[in-house]
């Protein structure tokens, strides 16, 4: 077999149902052999980075790893923005590359890059084929790097003679990697020691965050909650991991938390973070902290544990696993009465809220989006407002519903992202919440969406500026609007022009039958809602202040 | 504060820019690096000296390098017993007059003069972090040209 073929044999054996890519001079050995490839799907994208941010969504919908394919150079410097993205937030995608002939590696050859070591620091791995007989162990040991422990991007770079050269193709079916055992379950010792905290406490707090979706964990994390009559809170990667709509539910904190979240978890006498990695987003100004709260922390990477803030007990392992051995040791639990009365107060006193007039509110547009769907759907957002609102107001009662770039916080992501997703589940309405900036970074695979007839909705929330960068210009820099106002095509016209369905909404009895008309349609859908242009995302913690230090946003 | 730790792992090409890169990606101080092969020659032996400035950013350290798919291992000497070395090669200034005083001194050390000519000698001297310090104070008055270092070396007991 030739190195593609034995590409493309691994790709199956991996089950591999879906490549998202883009052809080029250095990858046509693989392309001529995908030409007669019937059981993978391929999905031509309009730029490599949609490829990438496809392949994540994907993952992200489904838990299997994206599969993402360029050719050299510029080719995979386009991914490089996607597999950053997927770096940060730990999703499983394997990225393939086409590299210049062996020879000339190092030749400043056309279109060379050096992909290895460019993207070194945000792959959780990279491989650099130099030899066909090693490809098929590769790619094996690559989809295996890359879906276990605290899953991440892999790299393959494949230079186009390997692709061309000939060999044996032996199928490994073991991987062992000598440096490389992900801890799976909890030192006994430990969950012992995290069993009697919790039994002592009195305001417990579960801290959620992605690693419970990635690990399967939302089960054992709501009986556990259930079991202590603990309230869950969770970071902008965990929300789905518990069910938005739950009594003990105290929805997102940090930056733009829930109010109640915040001060929980500023009150709170132990936390228990599960899978999730007190990033400056959720603490807030570290050594203001939780200051009264023991801390539990359940983690697969030994990495994350007391990286940021000091944690009594560590528990390095499958947040799954470690959670069912939790409910084993917990005998006695804590009565939290008192703690759910001062919870209770404070949900009544600093609601989520905002000024609902006859302008068009973004919130009150994903509100009626929740209304229409109940949860139902599977939402990617952008970055900025969007998201951010998208975290406040729709409510998420399953892992794998929400999908947005949190740790990179790419612009663009949430489009090609639905594209991926709706790939990986078919049978869900999968819809983009954007903003006016956002969509137009990756606008281009409108393209791919049609042609491919992938059904996806985008929600743009139309409000003319660059919003967040807008609003803490206006909250931190005197109002000095400095290159945030940003002009739009006519995005009715431009779906059409891509054969898709463009639908404006300017009044706000507009909002609900356009958004259940975008649902109607058997076709990619645009809706531009001209949204209200100067409203802010409330509540709001400045960034380097503690998490209770709180911009309620109205009189 | 200066840490020694070793890192065994796989002998592949691009290893050591990992490594490298880890440290510079994340704000890590590398005093000194020495690399070599191992006995077993798929596997190399990394000693690397760390700045770090509390224990803390020393753990991480650890954990970050122990995160990397071809480290094998991660050995903190700190406190452990061990013993480290290191090879240096020193120009000095070294007239004939002085050159007694000098192999004098040299030979305290576990050292030579390599070579002396043109009022210039090349002392090559092997020792801990403290032997090569003494050795550099008392050669300083001669009039020291330049240093070459290896880096450290350690090993547990």
């Amino acid at each position: 077999m030739t190195g593609a073929q034995i590409l493309i044999e691994c790709l199956k054996r991996e089950g591999v149902e879906v490549i998202f890519g883009y052809p080029g001079g250095q990858v046509l050995p693989i392309f001529d052999k995908l030409y007669d490839v019937q059981d993978i799907r391929f999905i031509l994208v309009r730029h490599e980075q949609g490829a990438a941010h496809a392949a994540d969504g994907y993952a992200r919908a489904t838990g299997k790893p994206g599969v993402c394919l360029a050719t050299s150079g510029p080719g995979a410097t386009n991914l490089v923005t996607g597999i950053a993205t997927a770096y940060m937030d730990s999703i499983p995608i394997v990225a393939i590359t086409g590299q210049v002939k062996t020879h000339l590696i190092g030749n400043d050859a056309f279109q060379e890059a050096d992909v290895t070591g460019i993207t070194r620091p945000i792959t959780k791995h990279n491989y650099l084929v130099k030899d066909v007989k090693e490809l098929a162990q590769i790619v094996r040991e690559a989809f295996y790097i890359a879906s276990t422990g605290r899953p991440g991007p892999v790299l393959i770079d494949i230079p186009s003679d390997i692709q061309l050269q000939d060999t044996e193709f032996i199928w490994p079916e073991e991987v062992k990697i000598r440096g490389y055992n992900p801890t799976l379950f909890g030192h006994p010792g430990q969950i012992k020691k995290a069993a009697k905290l919790i039994s002592g406490s009195k305001k417990p707090l579960i801290y959620a965050g992605g690693g419970v979706i990635t690990s399967g964990a939302h089960h054992e994390l709501k009986e556990l909650a259930e079991k202590l009559n603990a309230p869950v809170t969770m970071t902008m990667m965990g929300l789905g991991a518990f069910p938005g709509t739950h009594p003990l539910s105290l929805g997102m904190l940090g930056m733009h938390g829930t109010a109640y979240a915040n001060h929980a978890t500023m009150e709170s006498d132990l936390i228990i973070a599960v899978g999730a990695r007190f990033d400056d987003r959720v603490t807030g100004r570290l050594d203001a902290f939780a200051p009264y709260a023991k801390v539990i922390h359940i983690d697969i990477d030994p990495a994350s544990i007391s990286k940021n803030v000091q944690v009594d007990v560590p528990i390095v392992g499958d947040a799954k696993n470690i959670l069912g051995q939790l409910l084993e040791e917990i005998k006695k639990v804590p009565d939290t009465s008192d703690w759910h009365k001062t919870i209770a107060e404070w949900k009544r006193k600093h609601p989520l809220r905002y000024k609902d007039d006859g302008k068009i509110k973004p919130q009150y547009v994903i509100e009626q989006l929740y209304e229409v769907t109940k949860g139902e759907v599977i939402i990617t957002t952008e970055v900025g407002q969007n998201q951010m609102w998208a975290c406040q107001w729709y409510k998420y009662l399953y892992p794998r519903t929400y999908i947005s770039s949190g740790g990179l916080g790419t612009m663009g992501f949430g489009f090609p992202a639905a594209i991926g997703a709706k790939i990986g589940c078919p049978d869900k309405t999968v819809i983009d919440i954007a903003g006016d900036g956002s969509i137009q970074m990756n606008i281009q695979e409108l393209g791919t969406a049609v042609c491919n007839k992938i059904n996806v909705k985008v929600m743009i929330l139309n409000n003319g500026y660059l919003g967040m960068v807008r609003q803490w210009q206006e909250l931190f820099y005197h109002k000095r609007y400095s290159q945030v106002c940003i002009t739009s095509p006519d995005f009715v016209k431009l779906a059409e022009s891509y054969g898709a369905v463009g639908i404006r909404v300017t009044k706000k009895e507009e909002v609900r039958p356009a958004i259940e008309k975008a649902l109607s349609i058997d076709n990619t859908v645009f809706v531009d809602f001209q949204i209200e242009p100067e409203e802010n995302v409330y509540p709001m913690v400045p960034a380097g202040k503690a998490i209770n230090e709180i911009i309620a946003g109205l009189a | 504060m200066r840490h020694t730790i070793s890192v065994l792992v796989e002998n592949k090409f691009g290893v050591l820019a990992r490594i490298a890169g880890l440290f510079s990606a994340r704000g890590y101080n590398i005093a000194s690096l020495a690399v070599s092969e191992t006995l077993d020659p798929a596997i190399s032996y990394m000693t690397i000296v760390v700045d770090a400035k509390d224990e803390a950013v020393l753990e991480q350290i650890k954990k970050q390098l122990n995160k990397l798919i071809d480290v094998i291992t991660v050995t903190d000497f700190t406190k452990k017993e061990h013993i480290d070395r290191e090879l240096i090669l020193l120009k000095v200034s070294c007239s004939a007059k002085e050159k007694p005083k000098i192999e004098n001194i040299v030979e305290k050390f576990v050292g030579k003069i390599i070579q002396c000519k043109a009022d210039t000698a090349i002392i090559e001297a092997v020792g801990d972090q403290a032997q090569i310090k003494e050795l550099l104070d008392e050669l300083e008055k001669f009039g020291t040209k330049e240093l070459v270092r290896t880096g450290r070396i350690a090993m547990e007991y």
